[in-house]
């Protein structure tokens, strides 16, 4: 049912008397309409042009706006004024190669590639920048000018409109392990795709995925993988379930015996299992392998875990007794923990696969917290140093085993819909695409982490949250 | 005596079959109290969401089985082809044949028995058993004088004979007929006439009240050790049994006046009695080899099966006693005596009824005498009866009970292990019985 705050930014009354209005965003996986655009800042870069070449996008050069390449715009009043060179039509994506980026005037060359894009962005394009990790680029000078990068792109975030998106990526170049085309190849391929709607104003670390070359981006990327999804009966994590089996996955669904009926339409619609149990018992973690050995045989293995299950008790710190504070804790967090532990174990039958994915779903209240949500945010948070540490555990490393989060924001689901109107349609419009994200946003994201192509990403938290203005 | 009853006995045998049944698992909604979470819930809604959780649970979204039986006790005319309505609306392939089956409160494990028998001649390589009972949505008739006057005005040809007819109505001939939870033949509810049954067997008010307490803490056990996780799915509101009373005790149950019988003898409570309840349950059966080539698990074999009846209407034997005679004449067929079980699942319609079973079993006048046997059946072990609960605190959805019954005990006998032995044993209205054996894989 249409609420009152829908009404006004739906009729074109609103329109007119300047409601912000909503862009319906480009998803899934489709490419910009328009063409893509490669820009180089700082000198010739060859990173960015191999792995559009990867991806099989033949890049459009890039205008630059100096005073020579203005032209001379006169009105109907017959006054005249100087406007950056303009594309033919509307461009889909301007891609920067800012990885030889060394000095402050170098950033002159950024403002002036982007300047004629923007101009000419169509809705939904997207504004996609790649620059060195700022701590490894060597002189203070460079740090600085690769820092400014990040100023840069999170404005324009903030400056786009229509569902344009801006991120930056950052790559390691001049370290003993530098990041390939092969390695980028899959984060470029999500940020252009629509699958990255609702990702704004993010700075995504691509490093570098070891011996085992990552293969290349694939439509079906899970095809005859199995991918375990924890609270897929509902919201997110049915939204969850769906993109992996979109993308070829067998999905376990995982929920509770409580969620049961919710689960099992889940399941029976996208040709899954329901796999009933409460991650907080002991032999959750052996129970999901043991579910995996004998449903799929003993030489079976789990290519992604997604854990996605979460509780809510709500409370100010000063209202919080130990029994609401732990079960939070509990299913957020220490579950997963145990849960992890079991299914790395190397000679599990059912247990996670060398190659294999771990994603957790954090929370953007883990990064910023949130007035009633101390028990929330604590395991939220948490997860983010579990997967920053799992990250860069070495042994992990060595099977080619990622672990990332993702942090949604303000995402329509049932739960967000019981959110008092006012603080609701505050929430939603506080963030720079002007709208709540959907669950599937969030799903492509974890999606996209999972993808056997992503293999140089790990111990990183992807925020999905269409560049929020508040917050962290 | 009947003479029938005595001739009946047959003498140890096997009986060779082609092949194994087995019971893959199950699949249940939680049970609700009549009125309650499942009040505006029909059959078909229940059943399809029981057969949705089974389809879930093995992957078999879309996959055609040999087919499904159930059926339900209460049931709208409408509702003649519940089972196949039913399939049409879940996941299953729409080439899945389905039928209804009913034989009261035995229809689940009757289903249970017609799909394995078929796969054990090898007619079906796989099947759905099961059924669905509402007493919330039950059907409501409009009274004789009423359906008689509008068939009659219906077949009319003028418009005089249509009033005619119409005219013949009664005030009297308003008021609808309800279900009645009685014997057509008696007049008796199934209550009135257990307590004559639990009057004549001495059953003690504080036993069926310590039964009933029994199945009580036994099932919420079971369901706070997540036994059900894989037997059952949360549906509407509810994720556990609404009659459940973790929290019951004899003390508390010893409050409770007796609703059957009369007098000093009365000792049938609503604690020791099973609610009116709404539900669904469902098992799944194949081959061994059906189960192998798609990894499913297989917890029990279908051994054998057995149906009695009694001549209660004469009043010669009570009601619900018909399990006592078709019990022995299963075990003399398989060569086993009652105590060569692990585990028995002895259908709770009321607490005095199991333990009148029993009593009989223990009986050597009733096993000399009723079922011609040289010696009494004899005790079994207890702590083996119902030990995860059964209908006094799940409830009792008329034909859900045997699928509930078939699923639970074949998963405690898988967890025993390979060659364990269950027994079931169900008691039905109209004075029937229907019991099986299961045995661990």
């Amino acid at each position: 049912m249409a609420d009152i705050v829908q009404i006004l930014t739906t009729n074109p009354l609103a329109r007119q008397l300047g409601v912000p209005q909503p862009t319906d965003l480009r998803r899934g996986r489709e490419l910009p309409s328009g063409p893509v655009v490669l820009a180089t800042a700082g000198g010739p870069g060859s990173l960015v042009r191999q792995t559009l070449d990867l991806l099989g996008i033949n890049p459009l050069d890039a205008l630059v706006d100096t005073p020579a390449t203005r032209v001379t715009e006169t009105d109907e009043e017959g006054r005249t004024r100087e406007v950056p060179p303009s594309y033919p039509s509307r461009i889909g994506a301007i891609v920067l190669d800012a990885t030889a980026l060394t000095t402050v005037e170098d950033l002159e060359q950024v403002r002036a590639v982007l300047r004629p894009a923007l101009r000419s962005l169509e809705a939904s394009g997207r504004v996609v920048v790649v620059g060195l990790e700022p701590d490894t680029a060597g002189a203070p000078t460079a740090v600085a000018s690769q820092q400014a990068l990040q100023g840069i792109t999170r404005t324009v975030g903030k400056e786009l409109r229509k569902g344009a998106t801006a991120n930056l990526v950052l790559v390691d170049l001049l370290t003993g392990t530098p990041t390939t085309a092969a390695d980028l190849a899959s984060t470029l391929s999500f940020l252009l795709e629509g699958r990255s709607a609702y990702v704004s104003g993010e700075i995504l670390h691509v490093g570098h995925a070891g011996d085992a070359a990552a293969p290349a981006p694939a439509r079906r990327p899970f095809e005859g993988q199995i991918v375990v999804v924890t609270g897929a009966g509902r919201g997110i994590g049915a939204a969850i379930a769906e993109t992996f089996a979109r993308d070829g996955a067998m999905v376990v669904a995982v929920d509770v015996a409580a969620g049961g009926e919710g689960l099992s339409k889940v399941a029976n619609r996208i040709g899954g299992h329901a796999l009933q149990l409460d991650i907080t018992a002991p032999d959750a973690g052996s129970r999901i392998a043991g579910h995996v050995a004998q449903r799929f045989g003993e030489a079976a293995r789990i290519h992604t875990v997604v854990h996605n299950a979460g509780i809510t008790r709500d409370k100010l710190l000063v209202n919080t007794d130990e029994e609401r504070w732990a079960s939070v804790l509990e299913v957020n967090l220490a579950a997963q923990i145990r849960i992890n532990a079991v299914l790395l174990e190397r000679s599990l039958p059912g247990g996670l696969d060398d190659g294999g994915r771990i994603v957790t779903v954090s929370s953007t209240t883990g990064l910023a917290g949130n007035a009633g949500q101390a028990s929330y945010a604590a395991s939220k948070a948490g997860l983010l140093g579990l997967v920053r540490a799992m990250g860069a555990d070495p042994r992990l490393a060595e099977r080619g085993i990622t672990v990332n989060a993702v942090a949604p924001g303000v995402i329509a689901t049932e739960m967000w819909g019981k959110v008092p109107l006012v603080k609701r349609e505050l929430g939603q419009r506080m963030n720079s695409l002007q709208q709540a994200g959907r669950p599937v946003d969030v799903a492509e994201a974890i999606a996209h982490l999972a993808d056997p192509a992503t293999a140089a990403v790990t111990g990183q938290v992807l925020r999905v949250e269409g560049q929020l203005m508040i917050g962290a | 005596m009947s003479e029938q009853q005595m001739t009946s006995v047959p003498q140890p045998q096997t009986v060779p079959v082609p092949r194994d049944a087995v019971i893959v698992g199950g699949n249940r909604i939680p049970f609700g109290k009549a009125g309650g979470a499942y009040a505006s819930a029909s059959n078909q809604a229940m059943l399809t969401a029981a057969l949705d959780g089974l389809v879930a649970r093995f992957g078999l979204a879309g996959q055609q089985v040999g087919e499904v039986a159930a059926g339900a006790v209460l049931k709208h005319s409408r509702d003649f082809n519940l089972t196949r309505e039913s399939v049409l609306g879940s996941a299953l392939a729409p080439t899945t044949p389905a039928y209804d089956l009913q034989q009261a409160c035995g229809t689940g494990l009757e289903t249970v028995i017609q799909v394995a028998n078929k796969i054990r001649l090898g007619q079906l390589d796989s099947g759905i058993a099961g059924g669905v009972d509402s007493a919330s949505d039950a059907p409501i008739a409009v009274g004789e004088g009423l359906r008689k006057a509008l068939i009659k005005a219906n077949a009319a040809r003028t418009p005089m004979q249509r009033v005619k007819a119409l005219a013949g109505i009664r005030p009297g001939d308003l008021a609808p007929e309800t279900p009645r939870n009685a014997e057509p033949r008696t007049g008796l509810s199934m209550g009135e006439h257990q307590a004559r049954t639990a009057l004549q067997w001495g059953v003690p008010r504080e036993a069926q009240d310590e039964l009933a307490v029994a199945s009580h803490h036994h099932l919420a056990r079971a369901w706070d050790s997540g036994f059900f996780d894989d037997l059952a799915t949360g549906f509407l509101r509810l994720s556990r049994d609404e009659g459940l009373r973790p929290d019951t005790s004899v003390e508390r149950l010893a409050q409770l006046q007796p609703v059957f019988g009369r007098g000093e003898g009365a000792t049938m409570t609503a604690g020791n009695s099973t609610p009116l309840s709404d539900g669904a349950a469902v098992v799944l059966l194949s081959t061994r080899e059906w189960a192998a080539e798609r990894h499913l698990p297989v917890l029990a074999r279908f051994v054998d099966a057995e149906v009695a009846a009694v001549d209660y209407v004469s009043g010669d034997e009570g009601l619900l006693m018909a399990p006592a005679y078709a019990v022995p004449r299963l075990l003399a067929r398989r060569g086993l005596t009652l105590q060569d079980f692990d585990c028995y699942e002895i259908h709770e319609a009321f607490a005095s009824t199991v333990l009148a079973t029993l009593k009989a079993w223990e009986s050597e006048e009733f096993c000399r005498d009723r079922l011609g046997l040289d010696a009494p059946l004899g005790r079994i072990d207890r702590d083996r009866l119902n030990v995860n609960g059964s209908s006094l605190a799940a409830g009792h959805p008329f034909a859900a009970t045997g699928g509930r019954i078939v699923a639970t005990l074949a998963k405690l006998l898988s967890e025993k292990g390979p060659g364990s032995r269950g027994l079931v044993s169900i008691c039905a209205a109209g004075g029937q019985g229907v019991v099986a054996i299961l045995e661990g894989c």
